[in-house]
């Protein structure tokens, strides 16, 4: 790893942008490696590799993806990111930049981020969507390894839409968050907690309904052509099971963008 | 500067619906999630660090003149349950109501005509505020407690708690509260030089959750 100056962390970028043609731009970063897993058709598609899997405390780690008018990409993870304590206890900070031009659609789907005990993740997504623009994004935040505590996460999404803001979420987590975190207000002792958001402008004219997904899962539409699922469960395998099953019922009435 | 003003817009009698809304512990009581002073003090202290903060940073940043329609707007983006949206606007044009018999300004005539059917509560109650010659503190503190207050009193009624039990837990989150009201007012300070994005957006996904869960109910006691 490179290290930069004393006690200084990881410092790496990747970009990724693609157009309808192809992906001018795929330059990974350090331990940011990416590949490009499917070169045919219009729908790119890009897996990010390596040691982004585990950002140390004092690393400053950025993914960035720009979606230019009319292009389909497509981002996953080959693994889970672990969040772990670094040596100086500085947190660790993951940002996420991502935009799409118009008619451009951009599925973000990276593995589970699980914050292990001890460690402090700042993680920030930005995305920036033109008005005809579509989305699939999805996070899941596991707290801790298998019966571990987990470290502190603070994680927020924003999501603009023609240059308004369309959704607005931060979650905080574990010792260094502020209390209630756990309390029925909040998780309520689940370890698992996932959205998956969807834009779409043909949701203007037929907007989905709120709905339950179980007992701790719901579907709710925003003020703004899209809907999120909001999902807490025991675990990131229940997660997963959760945030599935929503991708396959989101096919039946949305085939353009189901998920994967 | 007046602190009477703040005790009218504070009072549990100052007639904006307030009552008539449980903060989302009915729901959450039913699920035995609350079930006495413990677990309600957690319940409380959780949507004050979520709901309350970014309810405050509103509230606040309209009594230091940002503009209402944006942060009504920045209100819809942070609030991504339709049941809360429609109980926020519906508490929103209560209290516009009650806000332009006490303290009638320019402004408050302003957003009722832009949102007639109601803007997100925290952003008309700062409105309120500013109108009566309060401060953006002021504003944060009244919301950050009636975040914590409303399900209080709602606890009351829904597990025949005791009311002494529920002003400990009050009295015991007060220090939290002014931690709060502090970072709601240092957000809205920010949002004037930064944007909107610099209020904060912490959320509660069980709250969540809940909240539609409580809106399907064909029977219950509290309107959210």
């Amino acid at each position: 790893m490179d290290g930069l100056s004393l006690g200084a962390g990881v410092r790496a970028t990747a970009r990724i942008v693609a157009t309808p043609d192809g992906l001018p731009v795929l330059a990974g970063e350090g331990p940011l490696a990416l590949r490009r897993t499917r070169a045919t058709g219009e729908h790119h598609r890009v897996t990010v590799v390596g040691a982004m899997s585990a950002p140390l405390g004092g690393d400053r780690i950025a993914i960035e993806a720009e979606v230019r008018d009319g292009a389909r990409l497509t981002v996953d993870s080959a693994a889970a990111t672990i969040a772990l304590p670094g040596r100086t206890g500085e947190p660790a900070h993951y940002d996420v930049r991502l935009s799409v031009g118009s008619g451009g659609e951009l599925h973000w789907l990276p593995e589970q981020l699980i914050s292990a005990r001890g460690s402090d993740l700042r993680m920030r997504t930005r995305v920036e969507l033109a008005a005809d623009a579509r989305l699939v994004l999805r996070e899941e935040q596991i707290l801790g390894r298998h019966g571990e505590e987990p470290g502190t996460l603070a994680t927020r999404l924003t999501v603009h839409r023609a240059g308004r803001p369309l959704l607005d979420q931060a979650l905080a987590y574990g010792p260094g968050a502020p209390g209630g975190w756990n309390g029925s207000a909040v998780l309520g002792g689940h370890r698992a907690v996932g959205q998956l958001l969807v834009v779409d402008p043909e949701l203007a004219d037929k907007p989905v309904e709120a709905r339950l997904l179980g007992e701790s899962a719901v579907l709710t539409p925003l003020a703004g052509p899209a809907f999120l699922v909001t999902a807490l469960a025991p675990d990131a395998r229940l997660l997963r099971r959760v945030l599935d099953d929503i991708g396959t019922a989101q096919r039946d009435f949305m085939p353009r963008l189901s998920v994967r | 500067m007046s602190r009477a003003a703040l005790l009218v817009l504070a009072d549990g009698r100052f007639p904006a619906g307030g009552h008539a809304h449980s903060g989302g512990v009915e729901p959450a009581v039913k699920a035995g999630r609350v079930h006495g002073a413990a677990s309600l003090a957690e319940f409380c202290r959780g949507r004050l660090h979520t709901a309350g903060l970014v309810s405050a940073s509103l509230a606040a940043a309209a009594v230091l003149g940002l503009d209402p329609l944006a942060l009504d707007e920045a209100a819809d983006a942070r609030t991504p349950s339709p049941a809360l949206r429609a109980t926020a606007r519906k508490l929103g044009r209560q209290m516009m109501r009650a806000a332009r018999a006490a303290w009638p300004s320019a402004s408050l005539d302003a957003l009722a005509v832009a949102r007639p059917r109601g803007a997100h509560q925290p952003v008309v109650l700062g409105l309120a505020a500013r109108a009566g010659g309060l401060s953006a503190s002021d504003a944060a503190h009244c919301v950050a407690y009636e975040t914590v207050s409303g399900p209080a009193t709602a606890a009351v009624r829904l597990l025949s708690l005791d009311p002494f039990d529920a002003t400990r837990v009050l009295a015991g989150l007060a220090p939290e509260l002014d931690v709060v009201a502090e970072r709601a007012v240092r957000a809205a300070v920010s949002a004037t030089a930064e944007g909107l994005d610099a209020l904060p957006a912490a959320s509660a996904p069980l709250l969540d959750v809940m909240a539609e869960a409580h809106a399907a109910w064909p029977v219950r006691l509290f309107a959210s």
